[in-house]
């Protein structure tokens, strides 16, 4: 993993091949920047809800504002009938947060820059959505297809839209994140390598860059997960408060 | 100069990368499926561990911690309020007692300054009426010593003129005679001699 950007993202065996069947599961690298960020999020929130003093510490702190945090942001955006989905939300927050941000340590593997697993996370929630949908509104729910107030020369058209645009959430959804983690890093990487093909002399304009885009990355690390969780909660509002 | 070098630099550094991606060109490594299964298998095992652990067991916990919290400070707000009206009524009633107890202490004052003033006089008047008795028991006396005076004067003068009568002539007078003459004289000089 030298000099191309690209090569960051290579998955690679660790451990023996595993085979269940005609699948190989074996134990990669991107498995194991999946465990350490669940283990590293149970590790937190467990050290976080352990003691219940009436003046928090730090780790107790860090806990509930986070809890509070995702609790605000599911009840601004879904309203009192998301609460059932406040545990998914908040796993599915910390969950790409902390694989975004152990991303961003230099030599570790970003398991959010993988387009499979930004595409299961997300059409497992198209797929629960659609479900909690048709639950909740039986057939009066693909009402959503048709938004009221529109001329009826126009309602095929709108129609045909407004599935299109519905079919494609899993696929904006997954290819926003996975995108842009992977140009993130391609962009660090491509910078980095700059400053040692570039040496003393040249090397300080792509540093500097370098300690530039570090932070708009971590940033975007946040955001990115922000989005992943405030998109999923308006999608859930969709499907448990029809509004068209 | 300096800077014409550096951006020609990063210029030709560019090209240096083009030309090993297109050496190495192996596409993006997200697009190959060769590890695909793998990780949807191990994402669904972590994610899912890391859901139910989280929904059963943390986060219960932390909504527990932050509702007893909220209640906890709402029932020590609760608890202040209510010491502070407390103190606030005893302050009252402490107020009152003082009120109360200086009021006393001045009828207590007054009563006593009165029943002392009574008494006072009380004494007075029994000691005036003691000293008025003792003073008209003194005139009264004084009254009969001086109506008496006189006859016991004369009694003394007849004695003493008989006695030096006695001694100057050397034979006794008749007392009767002597007594005569002091009357007469002591009714004459009664006045001079007693300043009635």
């Amino acid at each position: 993993m030298a000099a191309n950007p690209m090569s960051q993202f290579d998955v690679y065996r660790i451990g023996p091949e595993i085979k269940v069947g005609e699948f190989d599961i074996s134990f990669t690298n991107a498995s194991l920047f999946m465990i350490i960020s669940t283990v590293s999020i149970l590790l937190v929130f467990n050290l976080g809800s352990k003691r219940n003093s009436v003046l928090p510490n730090k780790m107790q702190l860090l806990a509930e504002l986070s809890y509070t945090f995702v609790a605000k942001m599911i009840s601004d955006t879904a309203g009192s009938k998301a609460k059932p989905y406040f545990a998914f939300i908040f796993s599915l927050f910390m969950f790409v947060l902390f694989c975004n941000m152990f991303g961003m340590i230099p030599y570790t593997f970003t398991v959010t820059s993988h387009i499979i697993v930004t595409f299961i996370l997300a059409s497992f929630i198209f797929i629960g959505v659609t479900i909690i949908g048709f639950i909740k509104h039986g057939f009066g729910y693909l009402k959503l297809f048709v938004p009221s107030g529109v001329p009826a020369v126009l309602l095929p058209l709108i129609v045909v839209i407004e599935i299109i645009s519905y079919l494609s959430r899993p696929i904006s959804l997954s290819v926003r994140l996975f995108a842009n983690m992977m140009a993130g890093h391609t962009m660090m990487k491509v910078f980095g390598g700059f400053v040692i093909s570039l040496g003393l002399v040249g090397g300080w304009l792509p540093l500097s860059f370098s300690v530039a885009l570090t932070g708009l990355e971590i940033l975007v690390a946040f955001l990115q997960a922000y989005v992943f969780a405030i998109l999923t909660c308006i999608y859930l509002n969709d499907a448990l408060n029809l509004h068209h | 100069m300096i800077k014409k070098i550096y951006f020609q630099s990063i210029f030709f550094s560019f090209l240096f990368f083009k030309e090993a991606f297109a050496a190495e060109s192996g596409g993006m490594p997200q697009l190959n499926p060769e590890f695909w299964i793998s990780q949807i298998f191990w994402l669904i095992l972590t994610f899912g561990t890391m859901y139910v652990v989280l929904s059963k067991f943390i986060l219960p916990k932390i909504s527990n911690n932050l509702e007893s919290r909220k209640s906890q400070i709402l029932e020590n707000i609760e608890a202040a309020e209510k010491q502070r009206e407390d103190s606030d009524a005893k302050l009252k009633e402490y107020d009152e007692v003082i009120l109360k107890s200086k009021s006393e202490a001045k009828t207590i004052f007054n009563q006593t300054r009165e029943k002392a003033l009574k008494d006072i006089m009380a004494k007075k008047e029994v000691l005036d009426q003691q000293i008025d008795d003792e003073i008209n028991k003194a005139e009264k006396e004084i009254e009969a010593l001086r109506v008496s005076a006189p006859d016991k004067i004369n009694k003394i003068a007849i004695e003493t003129s008989s006695e030096l009568l006695e001694k100057l002539i050397g034979s006794g007078v008749n007392s009767s005679s002597i007594s005569a003459i002091v009357d007469d004289l002591s009714k004459r000089n009664g006045d001079k001699y007693y300043g009635n």
